[in-house]
């Protein structure tokens, strides 16, 4: 066990009925660390996520602090600092942009920070600030995620996780998207990321987790994995 | 300058509502009690708007909340027991009662959404209306298809509200009374749904219905906040049960079949799912366009072609279903539709 790991997943497993999804990882995240975890479609990813947000059953432990994830309610989470941005992003479709930033705060009371946090988080996107009154679901697929994720940071959380946050996304969005991931983590927030898009993640990130059916079959420094001859083919397409 | 205007446009729909009965009495009292049974779907439709129109659970045996509040009251104030309790004190046990039998239906449908959970509701609404078809016997509680009747009517300081009475000259029938008492439990009733609509709870309920993992995420307890929708609605469903058995003196369980939930929902989603007034406006028009087809498919056919050339109530039928029909087909969102859903809707015709 790392002794400064923020979150760290021992013997994580996911089932379908009588398909094993996840098969018994472990990985651990450290305090301002920014991760990734990498693998091919039906990996087993997003279920190592959802595991993580208690939004599906899993056996294993999950430790984060001095709690036990695996032992909480999923609205529970964020009330310990642990957000997630969901595959498909999930944003409300019929509220607008304000509401459903509003909505990343619920749990929260202090009504005075909230509005500056909303104001911090509109300087960060000023692209949400000009649809501030507009419905969600008319915003553009990039803008979309751009408001899961400044909606997750309005729970103030302390590690942020993002499921596959270019999918469905044009190159320029994905690459603006991965800018705001960046500025995130800059301003210490400590980031799980799971994405399909190896070599970005790879290169935004510091540590990665390559998963291949149900395990994770490699872990090591974001460069290493970029130089390793394996994820070279397997993932980088070279 | 407007707000003049506006204190004086209030206070005329305010005297409006309040001269209805007495105009109406002289067409006829069954126009009051059609008023009277209208305000109650009124209250019917903003129940279920929480459970369908807010948080997005569609549920087709909503009437069965209807039918606790009515046997609550029926067994709380009938010979049928011997028991003759004040209706301020059944009303709240009849909502009580209705909420918790909410979150009876609520618990195990949790997991459930759209059709399915479209389906179990139905069975529920069935389970309920079968049981209180059977419950006479080894112990007669509800006394089986014949109902109860002999219900108390209200009684407020004294005064019925089964007998007309004379004030100031102009006299008052029994439901021109009941009018008054269900034209302030109305105002209560729409004061506590703008509340909710715009309250933390009500974008609880909203976030749920678009996206229930998001939902969770930012800290919503969604099984909680789903169970509170459920008994909330079916609370409103109790209030107006016992109206119901209080004016009508008299409840079986044919009051209360599927086609009246089906009833109540298309009120909802005819008047604007979501939106209060929206449900409102959808509640009385369907309950009086029938009511008004009833009183003049016959003449109008007489005068037409001299004889009757379809049975009135057929025709009344049809009439009625084809415009539905046309309605959701021009306005899909609803006539008066919650303002998100409106914005939706527009986007998809641009």
């Amino acid at each position: 066990m790392l002794a400064t790991a923020l979150l760290e997943a021992l013997n994580l497993e996911v089932h379908y009925g009588g398909i094993a999804a996840v098969k018994g990882i472990s990985f651990a995240v450290e305090e301002g660390e920014l991760v990734c975890l990498i693998g091919a479609n039906g990996a087993g990813k997003t279920s190592t996520l959802k595991a993580l947000a208690r939004m599906i059953p899993a056996q294993g432990e999950i430790h984060y602090r001095n709690a036990r994830l695996d032992r909480l309610p999923s609205h529970d989470l964020i009330r310990h600092g642990l957000a997630l941005v969901p595959e498909g992003r999930g944003i409300f479709a019929r509220l607008t942009v304000t509401e459903n930033l509003a909505m990343g705060a619920y749990h929260r009371n202090d009504k005075a920070e909230i509005a500056l946090d909303l104001q911090h988080i509109y300087e960060m996107l000023p692209r949400l600030k000009e649809r501030a009154a507009q419905v969600a679901g008319t915003l553009s697929g990039g803008e979309q995620q751009m408001l899961a994720i400044g909606r997750a940071l309005m729970g103030r959380p302390q590690l942020l996780l993002l499921d596959e946050p270019s999918m469905g996304l044009a190159p320029l969005m994905v690459e603006k998207v991965f800018e705001v991931i960046r500025t995130v983590a800059a301003q210490g927030v400590t980031i799980f990321l799971v994405e399909q898009n190896a070599r970005l993640a790879l290169q935004t990130c510091s540590r990665g987790y390559v998963m291949e059916s149900g395990l994770i079959t490699l872990a090591d420094s974001a460069a290493n994995l970029l130089a390793d001859p394996r994820v070279r083919t397997a993932y980088l397409g070279e | 300058m407007t707000d003049l205007r506006k204190y004086a446009g209030m206070a005329l729909i305010a005297l409006a509502l309040l001269a209805l009965p007495l105009v109406l009495t002289s067409m006829g009292t069954a126009w009051v009690r059609i008023t009277n049974l209208a305000i109650l779907f009124v209250f019917l439709s903003l129940g279920l708007n929480i459970v369908v129109g807010m948080a997005g659970l569609l549920d087709l045996g909503y009437i069965a909340f209807y039918a606790v509040g009515a046997y609550v009251y029926a067994l709380l104030a009938s010979p049928h027991f011997g028991l003759h309790l004040p209706f301020w004190v059944i009303l709240p046990i009849g909502a009580l009662l209705a909420g918790l039998a909410g979150a009876v239906l609520g618990a195990p449908t949790l997991r459930l959404r759209g059709d399915y959970l479209a389906i179990v509701t139905l069975g529920f609404g069935e389970i309920v209306r079968i049981l209180m078809n059977n419950l006479s016997a080894p112990f007669n509680i509800t006394n089986g298809p014949k109902g109860i009747t002999r219900i108390d009517g209200l009684n407020v300081a004294g005064m019925s509200f089964n007998s007309t009475d004379t004030l100031f000259g102009i006299s008052f029938t029994g439901p021109a009374k009941y009018y008054y008492i269900l034209l302030l439990l109305l105002l209560c009733v729409i004061a506590v749904n703008l509340r909710l609509q715009k309250s933390r709870i009500g974008r609880a309920w909203v976030a749920i219905r678009e996206d229930e993992l998001a939902a969770k995420s930012a800290g919503i307890n969604t099984r909680n906040v789903k169970l509170l929708a459920f008994a909330m609605g079916a609370s409103f469903g109790g209030i107006a049960g016992g109206m119901f058995a209080a004016m009508q003196g008299f409840v079986s369980p044919e009051s209360f079949i599927l086609q009246e939930s089906v009833m109540v929902l298309a009120m909802v989603v005819l008047g604007g799912m979501g939106n209060v007034w929206g449900v409102i406006a959808g509640a009385l028009l369907l309950s009086f366009v029938p009511e008004f087809l009833r009183y003049t498919v016959e003449p109008a056919q007489k005068m037409l072609f001299g004889r009757l050339l379809v049975e009135p109530e057929v025709l009344r039928m049809l009439i009625f279903g084809v415009a539905l029909v046309l309605t959701m087909r021009f306005r899909p969102a609803g006539l008066w539709p919650e303002a998100r859903h409106r914005r939706e809707f527009g986007e998809k015709r641009a």
